[in-house]
Order: C-alpha cells, then sequence, then structure tokens
C-alpha cells in the first residue's frame, strides 16, 4: 500500500511543507506526496528526528505579518480557569482580543474536522490551536498544515521552558510547537462508590465494577494501558505485543467492564456516577474537584502511566498569526505559567513556576494557601525524576504500515 | 428527522371528515389514557429542559435541582459562541428555506402542472432524497466536498440543507397544484391574459399558502438538523453541533433557556399559522 | 410561440433544483462509490484502485454492529406499530373536533431540537439521576444497577424520537376509511374482532407501510441514540460509520459501510414491499 523506499531528503523538506497540504492532500487522482506519510511517521519515529523545514520557510510565512488585535484560540475543555484570568491580562497588556473556544475533546475527530479546510487552504476559524503529541499530530505536520515558529518572537518560550522540551521526538526544535502543558494519564475514581483506593490497572479488570469502567477511545490511549495491564512497555512494542495488548483489552470489554469508551465527557461520566473508576487525564480531576465540590481522586497505577504533550500550534492558514504567537509566549512568563498550572493542576513546562507557586501560597492564606502549597509540591504538576521513571510514551512508529496495523489492531475494541 | 415536517404541516391540514358515528371497538376509555399517557411521556424531556432553564447551579454542570432562578434569561446571550451559533443556525436555516422554497416551488409545479419526459426520474429522486438515512446524505457530501478541494463550512451546510429541503417543499407545492382548479387558469387565458399574468396573477396565489409551508418546514428542517451537518460543517458551529459538543464538559442553562425560547417561537407559529388557514376556510 | 414556451417551461421550471439535486444528492453518492474502492490515506490522498478489500473489511469488523443495528430497527419499528395504532385509532375516531388539536401535542418534541431531546432523557436516566438516585436511596436497586448504557436505553430512545412518524400515517390512512364501509361489515353481523381484523386493519395497511418505511431506516442508521444513551456493549452501525469518517478520516472505510448500510436497508425495504404488494409502494411514495 505504500512504497518503502526511502524519499530523498529535500522532497521530504518540500513536502512538510505548504503546497502538499493545499494542493495535493486528500484530491482524487491527484500526486500523490508519497514522501509526506513517511515523513510523518518519521515525526514519531526512533530513528533520526527528520530536518523539518526548508531555511526560508519561517520567513516566507512571517514576512509581511502583522499584528491584528485579535486572536482566535481553540483549545480542550478544563484547560483554563474558566474565568479567563490570563487572557484578561494579556489583552490589558497588548490589546488584542482573545475569542477562547473549549471545542477540542479528541485528537481524531479535530483532525478530521479541520483538515477538509486546511487542505482547501482556508482559514479554520482559529489562530492558535493545543493538539497532542498524537498520531494526528504527525498527520498535521505531514500535511504542512502547521506555521513554522519564528523564534525570535519567543524570548519568553527561549528562556523559561524546561529544555528538555526541544528534544521532543514529535517536533524536534520546536519547530511547529511550543508546549501547552504535559500531562499523565492515569486512574481517576470516586471513592465513595469503589469503597477502596485505586492503586493499579488490574482494578480496571476486577470483576467488582463490572459495567462502571471507562476507558478512552483514542486509539493510543487505550494501547497504553492495554500494553501496561498485559506487562509490556509501550516503548518498544511491536505488533505482537499489541495484539496481546488487545487480547487483554477486548477480555475487559466481553467480560462487560468496560460501560464507555470516553473522549473528554468521560469527566461528565464520572460525574454523573456511570463510571466509578476510569481512565483520566491528571489535572481534570483536580479542576472538578475545586469547581464542583466533588471529591474524585486522581492514581498513577502502579504498573505505571502514560505521559504526553499539549502543544500550541498555529494553522497555515491563520489570519492572525502574530497575535497567535504573541499569546504563546505571554504564558512563558513566568508568572503567567504560575498562575496556569495553578488553576489546572497539569505538568508544567517552566520550571521557575516552582518557586512562583511557592511565593503565591505563601502570600496567600487559609484553604487557598494549603491549595497552592499542594500544586507546588505535587509531582503531577512538577515530576520529579522517580515520577518520570514511571511513566511511559504513546506507541511510536517507524513506518505508515506500522501506524495503520495498529490502528487496526485497537479500532475495531473502541467501535463494536 | 427529515421526514417528520412533512406530517407536521399537513396532518393538521387534512380535512376532518372523521366518520360520524363512533365505531364500538372496546376499550375507549383505556385508549384515551394511553393516548394522554403518551403525549406525557413525548413532553416530560421538554418539561424538564425547560425546569432546567430556572436552575441555579453552583458547579458546571446543570443537573441536580438547586434554586430558583432567573439569571439566565437575562444572561441567556451572554455566552458568546452558542449565541454566535443560534444566529448562525438562524441564517443557515433562513437562507436555505428560501433557496429551498424557490427551487422546489419550480418542481412542484412542473410535477403538478405538466407532463413532461424525465418526470418519473425527478419523481424518484425526490422519494430517494426523503427516505435515504441522514446519515448516508451527509457522509456523501463530506466524500464529495472533501475530494473536490471544498473547504467545509456555513456555505457547504447551507447547500446540504437545501438539498434535502427541496424535495419537502416541492411535494407539499406539487399537492396543491395537483389539486388546482385549471378552469381558472383557462378563464384569465380567455380574458386576453399572458400567460405569464395568469400565473402570477392567479395561479400563484392560489398556491402561496402551499409555497409559505413549504418554507416553514425546510426552515423547520433546517434549524434542528444535526446529522448532516455534522458531515459538512467542519468548524462551523450551528446551534445543535454546539449543544452537541458542550454535552461532554456539561450544558450550561442558557441551552435550556434558548431551548424554551426556540420551542415557545415555534408553538406561537404553528397556532397562528393554523388560526389564519382555519379563518380563512370559514371564509371560503 | 406559445406552443414551445409551453413545451419548455417545465424543464425551465425544474432545471434548478434538479441541478442542485443532481449535483448534490447524485453526484455525492457517485463519489461516494468511487472512495469506497479506494486505497490510500488522508495524508497522500486516496488513489481509485477497485479495491473491494474495503468492503470485505467493513462486512468481517463490523458485521456484529450491522446486525445489532438491523435488529435495534427492527425491534423499534415493531414496538412503534403496536404503540402507535391504539393512538392513531382513537385520534381518528374519537378524537372528534379536538383531532387536530392531539396531533400538535404529539408533535410538541419536534420544536425542540432532536439533540436537546434526547441529552434530556439522558440526564432524568442517568446512573445517579432523577429516577434512579431515590430507588437506590431506599434500597429499591443495587447501586450498580442502570439503564443508560444498555440496550434498552437505545431502544427506548429511538421509540422516543420516532414515534410521531409511525401515528401519523397510520392516523391518515384511518382517517380515510369510509365509515359505511365498517358500516357494511356490521350490518353483516360481523364481530367487533373481525371488523377489525378484516377491515380496519387492511385499509390502514398502506399508514403502516408508510410509518415503517419513515421508521426503519432512519433507526437501524441512527447514531445519535446509542451515542447519547448506549455504551460499549451498543454500538450501532452509524456510530462505526461516523467515527470511521469524522474521527479517523478513513473515508474509504466510512464510504464503503455507507454502501453496505445502504444495500442491506433497500433490500430490506425490497423485500417489504414485495410482501404487502408493489402498489402499497407507489401510494406511500406519491404521499
Amino acid at each position: 500500500m505504500f512504497p518503502t523506499n526511502k524519499p530523498d531528503p529535500s522532497l521530504l523538506r518540500g513536502l512538510t511543507q505548504r503546497r502538499l497540504g493545499r494542493r495535493d492532500a486528500l484530491r482524487l487522482g491527484g500526486v500523490s506526496a508519497l514522501g509526506a506519510f513517511l515523513a510523518a511517521c518519521g515525526v514519531q519515529g526512533k530513528g533520526t528526528p527528520q530536518a523539518s523545514v526548508a531555511p526560508d520557510a519561517v520567513d516566507k510565512f512571517w514576512s509581511g505579518k502583522a499584528k491584528n488585535g485579535k486572536v482566535d484560540f481553540a483549545n480542550w475543555p478544563l484547560y483554563m480557569d474558566p474565568k479567563k484570568p490570563e487572557l484578561a491580562k494579556f489583552t490589558a497588556k497588548t490589546g488584542i482580543t482573545v475569542n477562547y473556544q473549549e471545542v477540542i475533546q479528541e485528537m481524531g475527530p479535530w483532525f478530521a474536522k479541520v483538515q477538509p479546510q486546511l487542505s482547501a487552504g482556508q482559514s479554520i476559524g482559529f489562530d492558535l490551536m493545543v493538539i497532542t503529541n498524537s498520531i494526528q499530530f504527525g498527520q498535521f505536520r505531514a500535511g504542512g498544515f502547521l506555521a513554522p515558529l519564528d523564534h525570535s518572537k519567543l524570548p519568553n518560550y527561549a528562556a523559561n521552558a524546561a529544555k528538555s522540551y526541544a528534544q521532543e521526538a514529535f517536533d524536534p526544535g520546536n519547530v511547529f510547537s511550543i508546549p501547552w502543558t504535559s500531562g499523565i494519564t492515569g486512574i481517576a475514581y470516586d471513592i465513595k462508590k469503589t469503597g477502596r483506593e485505586i492503586t493499579s490497572l488490574a482494578d480496571l479488570w476486577d470483576p467488582k465494577f463490572k459495567g462502571k469502567v471507562g476507558m478512552f477511545s483514542d486509539t493510543q490511549e487505550l494501547a497504553n494501558f492495554g500494553l501496561l495491564a498485559a506487562g509490556l512497555k509501550p516503548g518498544d512494542s511491536d505488533e505482537a505485543a499489541w495484539k496481546k495488548a488487545a487480547e487483554k483489552l477486548k477480555q475487559q470489554k466481553s467480560a462487560g467492564m468496560v460501560r464507555n469508551y470516553y473522549d473528554q465527557s468521560y469527566v461528565d461520566a464520572l460525574g454523573k456516577g456511570e463510571v466509578w473508576l476510569t481512565q483520566a487525564w491528571s489535572g481534570d480531576i483536580f479542576q472538578k474537584n475545586v469547581s464542583d465540590g466533588t471529591d474524585f481522586r486522581f492514581v498513577i497505577p502502579a504498573e505505571g502511566g502514560t505521559i504526553w504533550t499539549d502543544n500550541m500550534t498555529i494553522p497555515i492558514t491563520a489570519a492572525n498569526p502574530v497575535d497567535a504567537i504573541m499569546l504563546m509566549d505571554f504564558f512563558y512568563e513566568v508568572e503567567n505559567a504560575a498562575t496556569l498550572a495553578e488553576y489546572i493542576n497539569y505538568v508544567c513546562p517552566v520550571p521557575a513556576a516552582q518557586d512562583q507557586i511557592k511565593k503565591d501560597a505563601a502570600a496567600a492564606t487559609g484553604e487557598d494557601k494549603a491549595t497552592l502549597t499542594g500544586v507546588a509540591n505535587s509531582p503531577l504538576v512538577f515530576p520529579g525524576a522517580a515520577d518520570y521513571a514511571k511513566l511511559h510514551y504513546y506507541v511510536d512508529f517507524n513506518t505508515a504500515e506500522e501506524q495503520q496495523k495498529f490502528q487496526s489492531i485497537f479500532e475495531p475494541i473502541t467501535l463494536s | 428527522m427529515s421526514t417528520q415536517t412533512v406530517f407536521k404541516s399537513d396532518a393538521p391540514a387534512t380535512p376532518a371528515t372523521a366518520p360520524r358515528r363512533r365505531f364500538r371497538f372496546g376499550g375507549e376509555q383505556a385508549m384515551f389514557a394511553y393516548t394522554w399517557l403518551i403525549i406525557a411521556w413525548l413532553v416530560l424531556p421538554i418539561i424538564l429542559m425547560i425546569i432546567f432553564g430556572f436552575n441555579n447551579p453552583h458547579g458546571r454542570y446543570n443537573q441536580t435541582w438547586q434554586g430558583f432562578t432567573l439569571k439566565w434569561y437575562r444572561e441567556v446571550f451572554s455566552i458568546g459562541d452558542l449565541t454566535s451559533a443560534l444566529v448562525l443556525s438562524l441564517v443557515i436555516a433562513v437562507v436555505s428555506a428560501l433557496l429551498a422554497g424557490a427551487l422546489g416551488t419550480g418542481i412542484g409545479y412542473a410535477l403538478g402542472r405538466y407532463q413532461f419526459r424525465g418526470a418519473g426520474g425527478l419523481n424518484f429522486i425526490m422519494f430517494t432524497t426523503i427516505s435515504s438515512p441522514e446519515l448516508i446524505m451527509g457522509i456523501s457530501l463530506l466524500t464529495l466536498f472533501v475530494s473536490s478541494g471544498v473547504g467545509l463550512g456555513a456555505v457547504t451546510i447551507t447547500i446540504a440543507h437545501v438539498m434535502f429541503s427541496i424535495s419537502f417543499v416541492s411535494t407539499v407545492v406539487r399537492a396543491r397544484v395537483i389539486t388546482l382548479d385549471r378552469s381558472i387558469e383557462e378563464a384569465a387565458a380567455d380574458l386576453g391574459a399572458s400567460p405569464w399574468t395568469t400565473f402570477w396573477k392567479v395561479t400563484f396565489p392560489i398556491i402561496l399558502p402551499a409555497v409559505f409551508s413549504g418554507v416553514l418546514l425546510a426552515f423547520a428542517l433546517s434549524i434542528d438538523d444535526f446529522v448532516v451537518t455534522n458531515f459538512t460543517a467542519g468548524t462551523a458551529t450551528t446551534f445543535p453541533l454546539w449543544i452537541w459538543g458542550a454535552t461532554r464538559v456539561g450544558l450550561p442553562p442558557q441551552v435550556n433557556v434558548m431551548g424554551t425560547l426556540i420551542f415557545a417561537a415555534g408553538i406561537l407559529i404553528a397556532v397562528i399559522t393554523n388560526l389564519r388557514s382555519r379563518a380563512k376556510t370559514k371564509q371560503a | 410561440m406559445n406552443r414551445v414556451k409551453r413545451t419548455l417551461a417545465p424543464y425551465l421550471l425544474v432545471l434548478p433544483g434538479g441541478l442542485w439535486l443532481l449535483l448534490f444528492f447524485v453526484v455525492p453518492m457517485v463519489t461516494m462509490l468511487s472512495l469506497s474502492l479506494q486505497q490510500g490515506d488522508i495524508i497522500n490522498g486516496y488513489r481509485f484502485t477497485g479495491h473491494w478489500q474495503n468492503y470485505v473489511d467493513a462486512i468481517t469488523d463490523y458485521r456484529a454492529q450491522m446486525i445489532r443495528s438491523l435488529v435495534y430497527g427492527l425491534v423499534t419499528t415493531v414496538a412503534l406499530v403496536v404503540m402507535s395504532f391504539p393512538i392513531a385509532y382513537w385520534i381518528a375516531f374519537y378524537g372528534g373536533k379536538k383531532k387536530s388539536t392531539y396531533l400538535f401535542l404529539l408533535l410538541l418534541p419536534f420544536f425542540v431540537s432532536f439533540v436537546l431531546r434526547t441529552i434530556s432523557w439522558r440526564q432524568i436516566l442517568t446512573d445517579d439521576g432523577m429516577l434512579l438516585h431515590p430507588l437506590k436511596e431506599a434500597g429499591l436497586l443495587s447501586p450498580g444497577f442502570h439503564v443508560l448504557g444498555t440496550s434498552y436505553a437505545v431502544i427506548f430512545g429511538l421509540i422516543y424520537n420516532f414515534l410521531p412518524f409511525m401515528v401519523l400515517p397510520i392516523y391518515v390512512a384511518l382517517e380515510r376509511i369510509d365509515p359505511r364501509v365498517v358500516e357494511a361489515a356490521r350490518d353483516l353481523y360481523a364481530a367487533p374482532m373481525t371488523v377489525f381484523r378484516k377491515v380496519i386493519f387492511p385499509l390502514a395497511l398502506p399508514g403502516v407501510f408508510a410509518g415503517v418505511l419513515m421508521t426503519f431506516v432512519p433507526a437501524s442508521s441512527d447514531y445519535v441514540n446509542s451515542a447519547v444513551l448506549g455504551s460499549s456493549g451498543t454500538t450501532m452501525i452509524g456510530q462505526v460509520i461516523q467515527a470511521q469518517a469524522l474521527a479517523n478520516s478513513n473515508y474509504p472505510m466510512a464510504s464503503a459501510l455507507s454502501f453496505f448500510l445502504m444495500a442491506v436497508l433497500l433490500s430490506g425495504i425490497l423485500v417489504y414491499a414485495k410482501a404487502l404488494g408493489t402498489e402499497d409502494v407507489m401510494n406511500a411514495a406519491a404521499r
């Protein structure tokens, strides 16, 4: 189905640019840009990170672009204080108004939603979007749908971001993206219903919770828990391992354990008591408890959890890229990174924010003080080396065949 | 959902020529109670929707009753993107209803009035559009737009809505044209009116109520459509799509308020049209 | 001169609307057919290769969901006929002057968005919701008991959403029955049950047919009810198609599944039409 010959590197470079996305992707009988998909896999691959864009791509994109005074921001739910204090501050500081919309619930549907417009070279109505380092990140890149970032416009990022982020395999050198936050996939549970602390993945297979378990519908999220539960490491898994994991997950399903496979809606299901324990993203639970007064708990299972990064990116067709990149950099001011982390409780990409939060905690009183101290010392916001040892990245792929194989193994689980 | 409203407009219009004599088929009382029970069941979730528009929830989730407030009626338009979704829905509904009204009237009139080659084929296509699953129409349009490199948005939604509304409009108009008394037109022609004048002065006023109910029908189909819209929207967000997206994180009470207002407006329009047509029948 | 105008007139009238239907109904079906036989991926584009394997994969991977959808559709339709007949009957024969009021009441749900109505049921039926919570508190139900997520909940939703589509056509058919026919039957000393079986029901059949057509097809291809009220064990084929198109961007698979579904529904309708006689089909079509 896919060519196995390695394409010329210069072709690869060329293909990751706008031309491909605009003209060729998905045209019936159009010239197929065969190399691009391999390039996409290179993104996720363990092999040598591929040189990303032609040297003049950044200039080409940014020349002639000016600040327009507004920015449309597409993000996931539960990713900012509902009162949006940071955005108000940004507007006060720059005069740029932000239209913030929580429209992304899962990566696959988001990609499917915007891909037709991006392929047609049309605006998707957003200048800034937060996307996970998933299969779709590679597709966004390979399609030429992301604008190359002008790092001269990101001074705070250069000064304050954790250096490890520049080396992430999905976007080495942060050519197209800088992190919004990282997050951990673990298990959230309602202790009033489960009647006991949840500590391990095996609890997701415990017949006692039949029909009350939630799992993610995203194949990479689901697969990781299947692999870990089967005692396998996602990092160096192969087809045989995937099949074992799929077996494990199918068994969970056919035993009637799984209530449903969720996207962002798992929080709602937990709140309504539809599930008692569920795969969950670390910070969501914290916010749910803060905003609704619930007492849900989150745990990284003994067998391990998943770590991922959600990234700020600018779609290639963005109408207000300058405003967008200003906002991106704004979140790397230590103070703003700190207040954001204080509220959302996800892994903060700015190490200096930890001290800032401690300072904020010292200034606060009562309950706030306790909460802020908790955040500053939380392994979910500032994980230490020991925490990282328990965390695994998504399964990555060397070839397009591998990726399709992976999808075809795990898709039928969620769709039946 | 597309098929519903054919009857919505048709049914009350059917002449009430009920058999005078009551059939003695046991359990009249039982059937009466049963009918009311079903009506109550049908209305129950709507009543709930209305009630929870007055709820005063503390957190993000409007699920349990926590006290009465009118706050959401004051703040009904305070969620910017929800309001713009509603506005987009209304704009698309108006535009597609008018377009479908014009195109559908043309077809309906031609089919009712003339015999021509291809009429059978056209009838068949109309029947298929009315009876084929929305899912299939949505997905086939998606494949068309995507493979011809057209980006998705308000325009593609409108195109889709016009497409599935045309057949409903023309069905309604055709039904009226078929029952038209041709002698009136002939009389006009005998009096020297040109075909054009005859159409606008004589025929059109007669079929106008049918055209009007066709347009209303198209409007109703459009504003409520979820399935086809979901496939043709891209990032454009209509009212039903916004609700669909927001359920995952909890629907704000403003949705209940808007739902209530749309419900009230719909009933008002239906009652007014009904009264007007009744008044007309009485006159005639 | 006039003659030419007259022969041209219908074509001119039909042209814009006909073109619209051609362009946005017929042509998409063709592109969908073409896509269902293509290979490739979203980034590189899909190429036509006459790839029948898509159909083979569609049928082997998602047979269970297809069968489930047809079963749900069938159960829903049968339940609807049984539930709707007494209502239509009562309104048609006992509704008196208030007939249109009753019909209007039955149509009330349509003034609220389909999605909103279904979500409202979710709120009512949810595990710890207003209905089940008190029963669980009272110890009448076990804490793990749930309605949502079961096949029952999905079928319940389908019945709720499609009921008026069944009541109305049956009502229209019953309404048309000439009372003298019934009287004649009675004058010939037919028992009430016999009158119903031999006279009323057969005359109502075209309405039942139309109702079945209007409910079975959309119910079996629905994905909203199962998505809102169902769970991982109630996935219907519509959800699979939706996910393949709108989550996985796998358009060939979505197209193949759609054609497969259409073929199944169409053959079902044809068999059904044959059993009832084609004249009824035409009647239903003409309505």
